[in-house]
């Protein structure tokens, strides 16, 4: 549902600024948001100063380094450090993206950072992503066959794999549904642009044989035709795919098998 | 309060099985009016700067009247789709049924007294 301004209860204020590091000359500004649900507070945005002299390039080594070395109680996701896994999802100067993979440099002036716009936040720069991960689900991103299993593996030809390049690369960080206005009014029904990404990655797969049920299961004026090509999805995914191009093959599709 | 699953959630009442004829009506309709639109901005810019009983004559003759007629109608049934889909957007529960309601029978309104104005000049 459209919310044009924020609850009362998730209103920023400001935050509390921490002091430089000692000694540190070159030093660069970051501006992040802050919410613990165990005070009962509104959220804030603290600031904090990372010498530069001593940081890495990403913006997730500058938040490691805040953590280890200023506020142990900023909290936030990480894993794999070369954008594979997708945990570190947020929103770095107001560009939904993977924290391991933005330099700082691509960043003018302070370095704001947020977590993953209109969703549930569980603390800090933490979303919830339990619905999104549900939707991923509710599309069966397996492989669905019903001829019997060969004695070896499914056959595919260079061709038809070669389909599946700019599909299987989504690592399911949520920049590109979190940053799409549809998904924002209507996440409740709208698959959003990486399940349905993922959605067609399995219906374009030459050895997947539940083509047609996939897309009865798509068929929705809400879980796939929300989309209205506003392509922030293409914009902000930070592995470089195309969510959009993706949806609009599934779209063609329906109106190919219609008419 | 529910205690529904994630799963559920997700899935909601399942698919509508519907969509694709919207979507296959805004492409034709958006492909009529490529061809519609330029055509009634010449024949209504033609039409300008005579007396009143010029214009009259003029959108009397059939293509003016007919491109006019054309171009109405096809303009208002697309603008009142995607007015319809703006509200399924923006307007939630009963508010949105009542709105859609309302926005359908404004613009099929709209498209009877246009025909019904062109007629009359033109008949």
């Amino acid at each position: 549902m459209v919310q044009f301004t924020l609850p009362k209860n998730s209103k920023i204020r400001v935050g509390k600024t921490w002091p430089k590091p000692e000694g540190a000359t070159n030093t660069r500004k970051f501006q992040i948001y802050r919410w613990d649900p165990d005070t009962g507070e509104n959220p804030s945005v603290d600031t904090y100063f990372v010498d530069m002299d001593s940081c890495g390039p990403m913006v997730l080594d500058a938040l490691i380094k805040i953590k280890t070395e200023t506020d142990p109680t900023l909290t936030f996701r990480r894993s794999c450090r070369e954008g594979i896994c997708g945990s570190c999802a947020m929103n770095i100067d107001g560009i939904n993206t993977l924290a391991c993979i933005y330099g700082m440099d691509e960043v003018k002036g302070d370095v704001k950072i947020y977590p993953l716009p209109h969703m549930p936040v569980v603390k800090d720069l933490i979303p919830d992503l339990t619905h999104f991960y549900a939707q991923h689900a509710s599309i069966m991103p397996w492989l669905e066959t019903k001829t019997n299993r060969p004695q070896r593996e499914w056959k595919q030809s260079i061709e038809d794999r070669k389909k599946l390049d700019g599909l299987y690369e989504c690592v399911m960080c949520a920049s590109c549904s979190t940053s799409c206005p549809s998904y924002w009014w209507n996440g409740d029904r709208y698959l959003g642009p990486a399940a349905l990404l993922h959605a067609y990655r399995w219906i374009i797969d030459s050895r997947d044989e539940a083509t047609g049920e996939r897309l009865d299961e798509l068929e929705d004026p809400f879980k796939l035709y929300r989309c209205h090509t506003i392509m922030n999805c293409a914009k902000t995914c930070p592995k470089g795919l195309n969510p959009a191009k993706a949806i609009a093959h599934i779209k063609k599709m329906m109106v190919e098998r219609a008419h | 309060m529910q205690f529904l699953t994630d799963r559920k959630r997700a899935q909601g009442l399942g698919s509508g099985r519907g969509g694709t004829h919207h979507h296959w009506q805004m492409m034709v309709t958006s492909m009529l009016l490529v061809v519609l639109g330029p055509l009634f901005v010449i024949t209504f810019g033609l039409g300008l700067g005579g007396t009143y009983e010029e214009v009259l004559a003029y959108f009397a003759r059939p293509l003016p009247a007919l491109i006019t007629i054309l171009t109405l109608a096809v303009g208002i049934y697309h603008v009142m789709q995607e007015t319809l889909v703006a509200v399924e957007d923006y307007v939630p529960g009963i508010a949105g049924k009542i709105t859609m309601v309302v926005v359908t029978a404004f613009s099929y309104a709209l498209i009877a007294a246009g025909i019904f104005a062109v007629a009359r000049i033109a008949l």
